[in-house]
């Protein structure tokens, strides 16, 4: 069934995928990423360059093998963990943040806030305004 | 005596990357415990709570920073690859994306000057200095994008690193609760206000939600990584931070 749906996308199945397979891909992606963004002087990060690569490559393929999902769905179901090393940092700079932590708490906290409630704010009228106009559109 | 030995053992361990990389592991494991034990409560937040063991630890043993990133970095690692992994999602989330197109990039815009511009304007009616301010402008944006624009405009990369796993834990902490208060309802934009605000701590508490949150989240990451880049050094130069 998957067969024919690759078939019909003219594309290679990718379906005896290994985990380590999909994790070469991964690094791949990344690896071409960042020597892009060496290459080109590109002020954006290799893997982030490396995520909308690795996207293009599904496009072209037309799908996702299921080794592939479950390596990514294993590597982000842990995404918190990866944050701790940089975490442990905040000991390095105790003097800085104990000296200014009034400025730098409510920056942290006010900033993100208003941040998440202007963002969320903003799609949710841009949606309402485009049925709206796409309402009034059809009457 | 029986001190050396044990002198033995934490000379070799001292040196070796496995004792750090272990415990960071433990600790993790560990907050995760607590976290679930506590009725999973977002304010037991298990990155607060591993680098807080973490910290404990490093202090009562009297390691430096740089000997427990030497383990650690194997951790730290992963973020690149993670971050690429963020495409599965955002494909198979493809359909949606197309239909949303234009409230994603208004909403992009409107959000990563509204980031930056919070923090630097709330940091100098607080007092901050400049140095702590540009530290701070990137902190909603992703660890290695934060890192390279704070230290390309004169800022501490490492205090950027600290300021944006805070931002995301505070985002993760109280972002759901006020998206609840704003009565926001679609998965997508709760999503995409998450990622945009509180990066990668704010997409892996999306992912715990649900998986279209978590895929609007990690798109609106990878947006804002790009869109932050671009568009924050010339913000911080118009109003006169970095030269």
């Amino acid at each position: 069934m998957t067969a024919s749906l690759f078939d019909s996308t003219g594309a290679a199945a990718p379906r005896g995928c290994t985990l380590l397979e999909a994790l070469t891909l991964i690094l791949i992606c990344q690896l071409a990423g960042e020597v892009t963004v060496r290459a080109a002087g590109l002020p954006v990060p290799g893997p982030v360059l490396g995520m909308l690569l690795l996207l293009a490559w599904l496009w072209l393929r037309g799908g996702i093998s299921e080794r592939l999902g479950q390596t990514a769905d294993s590597l982000l179901g842990n995404l918190s963990l990866l944050f701790v090393p940089a975490g442990v940092g905040v000991m390095v700079h105790w003097a800085r943040v104990q000296e200014q932590w009034v400025a730098i708490a409510a920056a942290l906290l006010f900033g993100t806030l208003i941040t998440l409630a202007v963002t969320a704010l903003t799609m949710m009228g841009v949606q309402r305004l485009l049925a709206w106009r796409r309402g009034t559109g059809h009457d | 005596m029986t001190n050396a030995p044990l002198a033995a053992i934490w000379v070799y361990l001292a040196a070796s990357p496995l004792l750090w990389l272990t415990a960071t592991l433990i600790c993790y494991l560990a907050a995760l415990k607590v976290y679930r034990l506590g009725g999973e409560s977002p304010l037991l937040n298990p990155v607060a709570i591993a680098v807080a063991l973490l910290i404990g630890l490093l202090k009562l043993t009297g390691t430096p920073y740089p000997t427990y990133f030497d383990g650690a970095q194997f951790v730290h690692f992963l973020l690149g690859p993670a971050t690429v992994a963020l495409a599965i999602p955002l494909y198979r989330q493809r359909e949606r994306l197309h239909s949303l197109a234009l409230p994603i990039l208004i909403a992009l815009l409107v959000g990563v000057v509204t980031a930056a511009g919070s923090a630097v304007g709330i940091g100098i009616l607080c007092g901050a200095d400049a140095v702590t301010l540009i530290s701070l402008a990137p902190k909603s944006t992703t660890t290695p994008v934060a890192m390279g624009i704070s230290e390309k405009l004169g800022g501490l990369p490492s205090l950027t690193a600290v300021l944006v796993v805070s931002t995301g834990i505070v985002g993760a902490v109280f972002g759901p609760g006020l998206l609840r208060l704003l009565h926001c309802h679609d998965d997508a934009v709760k999503g995409f206000a998450m990622g945009l605000s509180a990066h990668g701590i704010g997409t892996a508490r999306a992912f715990q939600m649900s998986p279209v949150m978590g895929a609007f989240s990690g798109l609106a990451m990878a947006l804002s990584a790009f869109a932050t880049a671009i568009i924050l050094p010339p913000l911080l130069r118009l109003i006169g931070l970095a030269g």
